[in-house]
């Protein structure tokens, strides 16, 4: 949630690129990944006795910086339009599925249950339940989660699980104070009682209060944490750029060669089709040394250009029994199986997730570090990403808060975020989850790898690891 | 008992747990025969510790950049020894010959402290007035060197910068400072009874104005690293960091230097501005400041607020402000001369004597003297939420222990909770605590109204009433249920310890630990051991004492132990006082400007005339009537009229919400007329007056330690200050004794004797000393 008044800095300040220096080598790794298959800890992850449950498919909206072509719209818009993709890319019957659930972080507050009213909206049958969940930036997470929780519980068959988010808008409320004489006003019953209210009312009573940007019980923005994180792990000003640029270049192959298969094309009322991510910028790392940083003053190395900006998008999936999935005649694309969540102190380790979740879920699955072909971690910012890396490779962080004997050893760059990720994808709280499960399952596939890992942090200290299976070609 | 007394006390003598070594230094060179005023000295020094291997100061280069570091190896906090300073001149020396050197940071090694002070145990043994302020001019001159350094010097700190530590950090052109909650800067000279004696009383006021210096420097407050910033003490803030690959707080220390280190290349390189651009209210506050006038009304009113608090008995206060106006009004070199002048005078004093010596007896009593205790005592259960009760939950959940409240009625658990509450939350609106913090810390509180949950408490600390009787049932119903390693301490402020004890099947883990009331504000806590009292019981007694932050005194059982007691004899005293006509009011006033924080009147309607009455009836049976109506007669009388003190509206003053300006209660003054007796005008001047009450109460400490009640003279001095508002710059009644001398104050109460019997008697002890005048208490 940090980085959200840094996106008007940010927007102005690069061009399209000219670095593509980590381009070639990124996406050649396919045939020696198949090599590494044979030498797995497990042939897979399915257990006797516990059901196969399975990834039907994945979209999302074009991920947009906020206040662009999305600005006009309400939450539940996007949601809709997420689940008509999702509908059309399956072809599945309005009234097939058993539940909806949504993620998402700052609510409207007038469609508070954001997965309802994008349900009715998107021509499901009213007969479906649907709720919302929220647990910050991995709020899709929670939802698909809860939908594999269903399914393996025997309540459900099949679940749409998604998650959106809306920056172009947020819920801007009157201070304590005025609402508390507004609410009085509703209660006054003379016209002379209603006359003392209003008349006490006061200049400061009028100022607004705007969303918090800040983590309640630390009173920290989440850009002030990274900061802190990164210059705790000693994560240069450079090497953050450097990954920030690696992302968006990432980014932008990705998206010129067609692999970002999960994005639908979206026809915004009044505007035209929106079917690209808008907020892809590399830029070269001088561009990059320019921006001063935006939490930590004068010292600080987190800038609006290495954090992931204010983003509009929604994704949504449908997940169901591997037996529904083949009796409804689909092809899964893959195994959802182990996941964790883990939370941390919100203060020193706000942002410390994927390392304390990724350990945690290989155990669950008994994988190792080297079974894992793809990574997708969630990039907040790129200070977070590469503390979060050398906490993985540090023994003495293993040691003394992980409870191991030595380091988990951090994901090798080859696999790691090949398509980009948060940082250049853009960030829409609660769809992000969606989107990495997803692109895990795309890469498996096209990268013919058999195991994924997503990992992802999230405000209050708490993060979350799943592992993914591909489902067999 | 004492009640607001040290509230007050507090305010104005705040020696602070970490502190304030003060400017000792010099007295080194009282070794070296300090010889000259010039830069010879410093120039023979480094030549000589260029000889040695240095161990408290050591510097690397980053770059163009020299990283001081300072750490003495002797010590955990970093003072400014004669050592330290000479290491760091000759190593400011090589870095200034280095040409190749562009900037250089100052950083200590130690986790917690930049510079904590100079080190005090040096400065008692400079030898007059005259050697202190030559020492004062040397490192004045040292200093200056700093100030006028070609290359721009970073102090870079992290944890307390304190008395000369502040005063090296400010001569430095630049100050980057860690936003740690341990992180103060501050200037606590005054603190004991002395003033910044190298160069402070004359930069700081150029540093962040003269208001905002005279602030610091008279009341000797700690400044956090935020107020510091905002007051333009320091220039830039640092994050403490998380752990990383290394602890957090080594991580801190390294991020603090990289930041240093940087800010020290920009100096260089005219990157980073030395002085902000100024405000416009900074430059209107300049302007104003540039008036004379302005200036002159500042002093006026400093003076009288110094007057007012001190009641002319602290000498320090006067000099510093004599010090900054001489620098600010006759120039720069006229005001070093004043400050290293007055500094000189100041070592001398008998209050700074007194004073260091309370700064040594309080850190005295922050240490367990008894040994680990077997079982680390985390669980707290306090019976009765009064003001009492509540109170030590306080002071505990506050330091992370986890505290049971109980009492018998909803009422009483809620407004026990709600005392709690309150306090946290005032300290969430001051911003030393967030509300998430405030949630954390009530949630080790638990009222209620049942035992439950008694059964795994490490101590259950009684607040019940003062009958024997319900003690004796509480402590039955509480020794059924608490598990044989479990504690049993009362916070009875007369009771025997014994009698209550003698209800239990325990009587090894009973133990009296009594509080002073508001217990968060006062610092003392009295412990009492009987016969019976086990090693560990009173091991695990202090070390609670000692998390809820207290300084401690342990005393032997004896009625009214050992601030009880005394206190009386002054109630007693004051009660005599106002029956011979001495008047409420006169007679605060009399006790007040003898240095007392509050007068006897006052703290008795504080304390409550009905308590002071239960008190004086439980010693009276203990020790006697003295002569006519007996204090407890008179206060019992008062406050069964409903008189009860402030708590009741009316005591022996009224009292009426929104004004401070109280009146003498008419109701009151009747029934003391009816008590009247005639004043003996042979002791009945002002001065005999004060005496008549403080040489009962040094006479009644003196036999505590006679009677072996008291361990020693250390702890009766810290018990007298900080639990009975015993005037700080005489140092507690044992220094007061050996200050005054005991002959002289024997003299005056045989006059008392003669007059009134047996209460002036002098205790055998005090005819001891008096007889032979080389016996000292210190």
């Amino acid at each position: 949630m940090a980085s959200m008044l840094l996106n008007t800095m940010w927007s102005g300040s690069v061009r399209p690129s000219r670095a593509v220096w980590l381009g070639a080598r990124s996406l050649s790794m396919t045939a020696q990944l198949q090599a590494q298959v044979q030498t797995k800890s497990k042939k897979t992850l399915a257990r006797p006795g516990v059901k196969n449950i399975v990834l039907v498919e994945g979209v999302r909206t074009p991920f947009l910086l906020s206040g662009t072509t999305y600005a006009d719209l309400m939450p539940h818009d996007l949601a809709r339009a997420a689940l008509q993709g999702l509908l059309h890319r399956t072809g599945l019957p309005k009234d097939a599925v058993d539940y909806i659930i949504y993620g998402t972080v700052i609510q409207e507050v007038k469609t508070s249950n954001v997965a309802r009213e994008a349900a009715l909206g998107a021509g499901f049958s009213d007969k479906i339940p649907a709720h919302t969940v929220t647990m910050a930036c991995i709020s899709s997470n929670q939802a698909m989660t809860s939908a594999v929780g269903l399914i393996a519980a025997g309540q459900c068959d099949s679940v749409v699980a998604g998650g959106v988010e809306f920056m172009s808008d947020v819920p801007i409320r009157h201070s304590r104070k005025m609402r508390k004489t507004m609410l009085s006003l509703n209660r006054a019953k003379t016209l002379g009682q209603r006359l003392s209210l209003i008349g006490s009312i006061r200049l400061a009573h009028l100022s607004p209060e705007l969303p918090a940007v800040a983590e309640f019980s630390t009173a920290e923005t989440m850009g002030h944490s990274a900061d802190r994180l990164a210059a705790a792990f000693g994560v240069s000003r450079i090497e953050q750029d450097e990954f920030a640029v690696r992302s968006h270049t990432l980014a932008k192959q990705a998206q010129d060669a067609g692999l970002l298969q999960d994005v639908i094309s979206f026809k915004v009322p009044g505007r035209d089709i929106v079917s690209k991510d808008n907020g892809i910028r590399p830029s070269s790392m001088e561009q990059m040394g320019k921006l001063k940083p935006a939490f930590v003053k004068p010292h600080g190395t987190v800038t609006a250009a290495n954090s992931s900006f204010l983003t509009d998008g929604a994704s949504a999936a449908l997940i169901m029994s591997e037996e529904k999935a083949l009796a409804m005649g689909y092809k899964p694309k893959a195994y959802l199986r182990d996941f964790v969540y883990v939370s941390q102190d919100p203060k020193d380790q706000l942002l410390l997730g994927p390392t304390y979740g990724t350990p945690k879920v290989l155990e669950r699955a008994g994988l190792t570090m080297s079974d894992i072909d793809v990574f997708e971690f969630h990039e907040a910012f790129a200070g977070q990403i590469m503390a979060n890396m050398k906490a993985l490779d540090s023994d003495w962080f293993g040691q003394t808060y992980l409870g191991r004997k030595s380091k988990v050893g951090a994901p090798p760059m080859e696999k790691f975020n090949l398509w980009g990720g948060s940082l250049s994808l853009g960030h829409p709280f609660g769809a992000t989850g969606c989107r990495l499960v997803t692109t895990v399952a795309h890469r498996l596939q096209k990268e013919g790898g058999q195991y994924g890992l997503v990992a992802a942090c999230a405000a209050g200290g708490q993060g979350h690891a799943m592992v993914i299976e591909a489902y067999p070609q | 008992m004492c009640a607001r007394c040290a509230e007050h006390l507090f305010e104005e003598f705040q020696v602070e747990m970490a502190v304030v070594r003060a400017a000792g230094v010099f007295s080194k060179f009282a070794t070296n025969k300090y010889p000259s005023l010039s830069g010879h000295a410093s120039r023979s020094l480094s030549v000589s510790s260029s000889l040695t291997a240095r161990t408290h100061v050591s510097y690397e280069l980053k770059d163009d950049v020299a990283v001081i570091r300072l750490n003495d190896p002797t010590a955990k906090v970093n003072t400014l020894t004669w050592q330290l300073q000479s290491e760091l001149m000759a190593v400011m020396e090589e870095i200034w010959a280095n040409g190749a050197v562009k900037g250089a940071v100052l950083i200590s090694s130690k986790p917690g402290n930049f510079l904590a002070g100079a080190d005090i145990k040096i400065i008692q043994s400079a030898n007059s007035s005259e050697e202190a302020t030559g020492f004062s001019r040397q490192v004045q001159k040292q200093l200056e060197k700093f100030e006028k350094s070609p290359i721009p010097i970073v102090a870079a700190i992290h944890g307390l910068c304190l008395g000369g530590g502040l005063e090296l950090a400010i001569a430095c052109q630049y100050r980057i400072a860690t936003k740690s909650k341990n992180t103060f800067l501050g200037t606590p000279e005054v603190k004991l009874g002395l003033l910044p004696g190298l160069g402070g009383t004359q930069r700081l006021p150029k540093l962040v104005g003269l208001p905002e210096a005279l602030d610091m420097m008279l009341t000797g407050r700690n400044i956090s690293a935020d107020r510091a910033k905002k007051m333009g003490l320091v220039h830039q803030l640092v994050d403490p960091l998380g752990p990383g690959t290394k602890p957090a707080e080594e991580r801190t220390i390294e991020y603090l230097e990289e930041v240093a280190v940087g800010v020290a290349k920009g100096i260089a390189n005219k990157q980073v501005p030395l002085t902000k651009e100024k405000s416009l209210m900074q430059k209107l506050q300049d302007t104003v400041m540039g008036l004379g006038q302005v200036r002159k009304m500042i002093y006026k009113t400093a003076s009288e607020k110094v007057q007012k608090q001190t009641k002319g008995l602290y000498p320090a206060p006067v000099k510093i402000i004599e010090s900054v106006k001489t620098g600010l009004e006759h120039g720069t070199k006229a005001g070093y001369l004043a400050e290293s002048e007055n500094f000189g005078k100041l070592t001398v004093t008998s209050e700074a004597n007194a004073l260091i010596g309370l700064y040594h007896g309080q850190v005295t009593c922050k240490k367990n003297h008894f040994g680990t205790p077997e079982k680390d005592v985390k669980r707290l259960a306090i019976l009765g939420a009064g003001l009492m009760g509540a109170g030590i939950a306080q002071v505990s959940v506050h330091k992370g222990l986890t505290a049971i409240l109980k009492d018998t009625t909803e009422e009483s658990i809620s407004r026990g909770h709600e005392q709690v509450y309150k306090s946290l939350n005032t300290k969430v609106k001051k911003r030393a605590l967030t509300s998430f913090e405030r949630d954390v810390t009530m949630s080790n509180l638990s009222v209620q109204l049942d035992y439950s949950g008694f059964q795994s408490a490490d101590i259950v600390i009684e607040a019940v009433s003062e009958d024997i009787n319900i003690k004796h049932k509480v402590l039955k119903e509480v020794e059924a249920i608490i598990s044989p390693h479990c504690i049993f301490a009362s916070n009875t402020s007369t009771l025997p310890i014994k009698d209550i004890a003698a209800a239990s099947k325990h009587p090894e883990k009973v133990i009296g630990m009594h509080y002073f009331s508001p217990v968060d504000k006062m610092p003392l806590l009295e412990i009492i051991t009987t016969d019976e009292t086990s090693k560990d019981t009173l091991a695990s007694a202090v070390s609670v004492g000692l998390k809820q932050g207290k300084v401690i005194i342990v005393v032997r059982d004896s009625p009214g132990f050992y601030a009880n007691r005394c206190i009386f004899q002054t109630m007693a005293e004051a009660i005599i006082l106002l029956q011979e006509g001495a008047g409420p009011k006169k007679l605060d006033s009399l006790m007040t400007s003898f240095g007392y924080p509050i007068g006897p009147v006052s703290l008795s309607d504080e304390v409550g005339l009905d308590i002071a009455a239960h008190v004086a009836e439980n010693l009276t049976k203990a020790f006697g009537v003295e002569g006519g109506h007996s204090a407890h007669t008179i206060l019992s009388d008062l406050s069964e009229r409903g008189f009860k003190g402030r708590k009741s509206g009316k005591g022996i003053y009224l009292y009426e919400d929104g004004t401070k300006d109280r009146s003498v209660n008419p109701e009151a003054e009747e029934i003391l007329k009816k008590y009247k007796v005639a004043a003996p005008p042979a002791v009945s001047s002002d001065s005999d007056r004060q005496y008549r009450v403080v040489s009962r109460f040094v006479n009644e400490a003196v036999l505590c330690l006679q009677e072996g009640i008291l361990r020693n003279p250390v702890e009766g001095d810290i018990g007298a200050v900080f639990g009975c508002g015993f005037p700080p710059f005489h140092g507690g009644p044992f220094r007061f004794v050996d200050s005054m001398g005991a002959e002289r104050l024997v003299s005056i109460m045989r006059r008392f004797e003669d007059v009134y019997g047996n209460r002036f008697t002098p205790c055998q002890l005090l005819l001891d000393h008096a007889q032979d005048p080389s016996k000292k208490f210190h």
